[in-house]
């Protein structure tokens, strides 16, 4: 049913993802379908790389990691962003659209006030993709 | 760095010596949430700026009088005392500039040997512009060209109480037309964008090809060591915030200021207390709404809208003006900037006090406590420009840009006050004499009006660009830190303005502003040392 999985990760936060991963690798068995990690990241140095490069090198090291545990099909894909704490969502849309994924898989916190102010990353990729978006609460 | 670069990176970076240090960005961060917002701030650089900014506001609040004496007294004894070591120190920022775009050095990229940059040329060259000139060039393109011109040609020029420069030239309206342009584009051409060119540069440097925190203390580090991650880093990045955030809060005080006497003169609207504080309030509002947009949907865009609005206006008044006059005028101002360079730039043996220590000093020292803010954000925003390019555009460029709108502006004024005796130009107020040179030309309504917009879009798109700033900093250096961080330094700036417009106390500030210039003068000499330092490890 599902040809392609994408799942945007927080490298920073990977203990909040477990539950997300989990679900991610049970439906790439279930249709044998590779799993693409997707990464975002400033050029400036920040607490996972001095530099795009070092954050991609991490990136795989997780993606190896998460294709032996789970023994599925994995790459990885780091997008470069100018200001990531506010394009994020642009630049999960465009990774999706480059992956040529048909579900993204990802984690989601439980709603709170500011939700009303800002629009969940979720549902601006199921806007602005056409792919199915799959939120799992952490 | 490895060549086993992930996928997903289009190209290797390639070749460039970062520094090793056990140092990871964002370790000594403390991350929460306050309510529903999330925090990622710096321990204990965000706290202490924060709290340190709100006693200094309660203090001149409380002690205004006495304040606003100590602060004013400690900036003139400053740009009195020390004017030799402002113009000398700038001299060299201009200098090592200049060399760099000729050595071999100016062949490193910043961000590795085969970095490509993140900005296209218009985009990159319009956030420059915005986020350092702009709202000066609004205010001081007429008046500043229209005082040394008055001054020059005044019949006690020359004399110890004169603020002429170079000793003026009584009587002599030719020589004071030309003494008045070169001394404005002196304050506003090569030596100003230096001191931007070295900040930026230096945190550049570091940042993208050392992997250093984009933060001001990283470019201590071939100085201090593995020390400016402890206290004296602390020092260094607290001491950024406190200039940048004095600095905008007190320029947004005064122009609101400015912006209301600019829409009495036009509307009529009165000015009061009440229409500042809305006018601070709109400015901090769109400003929010900018850095929340990000610096490509928000910073850039306002940015460009802005230098397309500013070369209309300039267009415009470059054709009704005296057209013919203003372009062969731009040449020769250029010439006479070069002629009269040596002679304004020198710190020693001159006889114009009130003109060095009054004008050129404190211009100096005002640059130099902006550069923190402009240098980190041009760095920011330079990545994948080689070092000649960097130069070139940062110095040479906006130099040329700077000559054109003095000219265009002041020369259209000093043409009104000297061909036609339209006397408006030097008898309007200081903030009302861009509009009085305005008035006098077709559709003054409609330029005004489009003057008024320019003033506020620049005020929105410096207090943007240094919440970002700000924000870098306070989070050390983590450029991811969460939004939310971004509204409370825009809201806390915006705060502070309309605390000392109500209360009193903006000219204190500033005056405190500006004095912060002293020490960060020391600060950029020793930046120069590092950029050098810096470059000849780089593989060029």
């Amino acid at each position: 049913m599902y040809k392609k999985i994408m799942v945007p990760v927080d490298l920073a936060h990977v203990d909040k993802l477990a539950r997300a991963l989990d679900t991610a690798a049970e439906m790439a068995k279930l249709y044998n379908a590779p799993v693409t990690y997707v990464g975002v990241t400033s050029s400036a140095p920040g607490p996972l790389g001095h530099n795009p490069d070092e954050y991609a090198e991490k990136l795989s090291g997780f993606t190896a990691s998460q294709a032996s545990t789970h023994g599925i099909q994995t790459d990885g894909k780091t997008v470069v962003s100018h200001d990531p704490a506010v394009d994020l969502d642009d630049a999960l849309i465009d990774a999706a659209k480059d992956t040529g994924c048909d579900l993204i898989v990802m984690a989601t916190h439980i709603p709170n006030v500011a939700d009303h102010f800002w629009p969940s990353n979720g549902g601006r990729l199921a806007t602005h993709t056409n792919a199915s978006v799959f939120l799992v609460r952490g | 760095m490895s060549d086993n670069s992930g996928p997903g990176i289009p190209a290797p970076e390639g070749p460039a010596t970062p520094i090793e240090t056990e140092y990871e960005v964002g370790q000594d961060n403390i991350s929460m949430s306050v309510g529903p917002f999330g925090l990622d701030i710096h321990n204990p650089v965000f706290a202490i700026s924060g709290l340190t900014i709100v006693a200094f506001v309660f203090i001149t609040l409380a002690f205004q009088e006495s304040a606003g004496a100590a602060f004013g007294d400690l900036r003139n004894w400053l740009t009195g005392t020390f004017d030799w070591f402002f113009l000398s120190a700038a001299n060299i920022f201009v200098l090592l500039c200049l060399f760099l775009i000729f050595s071999p050095y100016g062949k490193v990229r910043i961000g590795g040997k085969d970095a490509t940059p993140d900005y296209s040329y218009s985009g990159w060259f319009a956030m420059l512009f915005a986020a350092g000139m702009g709202i000066g060039l609004m205010f001081y393109g007429v008046s500043e060209p229209i005082s040394h011109y008055s001054s020059s040609v005044a019949e006690d020029a020359g004399t110890p109480d004169s603020w002429a420069p170079l000793g003026g030239a009584a009587g002599n309206t030719a020589e004071a037309t030309d003494l008045g342009m070169a001394a404005t584009i002196f304050h506003w051409g090569l030596h100003p964008w230096a001191i931007y060119a070295i900040v930026a540069l230096a945190l550049a440097l570091f940042a993208y090809n050392k992997g250093l925190p984009l933060t001001m203390r990283s470019v201590f580090y071939p100085i201090f060591g593995e020390r400016v991650w402890g206290w004296t880093g602390h020092i260094i990045d607290t001491l950024a915030v406190f200039a940048t955030l004095f600095g905008l809060a007190t320029s947004l005080g005064f122009g609101a200021e400015q912006a209301s006497a600019g829409l009495n003169h036009i509307f009529g609207i009165p000015v009061t207390d009440v229409s500042k504080v809305v006018l601070i309030a709109a400015i901090t509002a769109v400003a929010l709404v900018s850095v929340v947009a990000g610096l490509d949907a928000g910073v850039k865009r306002l940015s460009e809208i802005n230098m397309v609005l500013a070369a209309l206006l300039l267009l415009f008044v470059l054709l009704v003006g005296p057209t013919v006059a203003i372009v062969t005028g731009f040449f020769h101002n250029l010439y006479e900037y070069a002629r009269y360079l040596p002679e304004l730039s020198n710190p020693f043996g001159r006889t114009d006090d009130n003109f060095r220590q009054g004008w050129t000093s404190f211009y100096w020292a005002w640059w130099i406590s902006w550069s923190p803010f402009v240098g980190m954000f041009i760095a920011r925003v330079s990545r994948g420009r080689s070092v000649r390019e960097f130069i070139t555009c940062v110095l040479i460029i906006p130099s040329l840009v700077s000559v054109f709108w003095m000219t265009v502006f002041g020369g259209t004024a000093i043409s009104q006050l000297v061909n036609d005796g339209y006397q408006m130009v030097v008898d309007a107020p200081l903030e009302l004499k861009l509009f009085a040179m305005l008035e006098a030309l077709p559709l003054q309504q409609i330029t005004s009006f489009i003057a008024i917009v320019l003033v506020i879009v620049f005020f929105v798109t410096s207090s943007d660009s240094g919440s970002l700033v700000i924000d870098t900093i306070t989070a050390g250096g983590k450029v991811d830190a969460p939004v939310s961080q971004r509204i409370f330094w825009a809201t806390f700036e915006g705060l502070v303005a309309i605390a000392l417009l109500l209360g009193g106390g903006l000219a204190a500030l500033q005056a405190m502003a500006v004095s912060t210039g002293f020490p960060f003068t020391i600060v950029l000499l020793l930046a120069c040392v590092a950029i050098v330092k810096g470059l000849r490890s780089e593989p060029r």
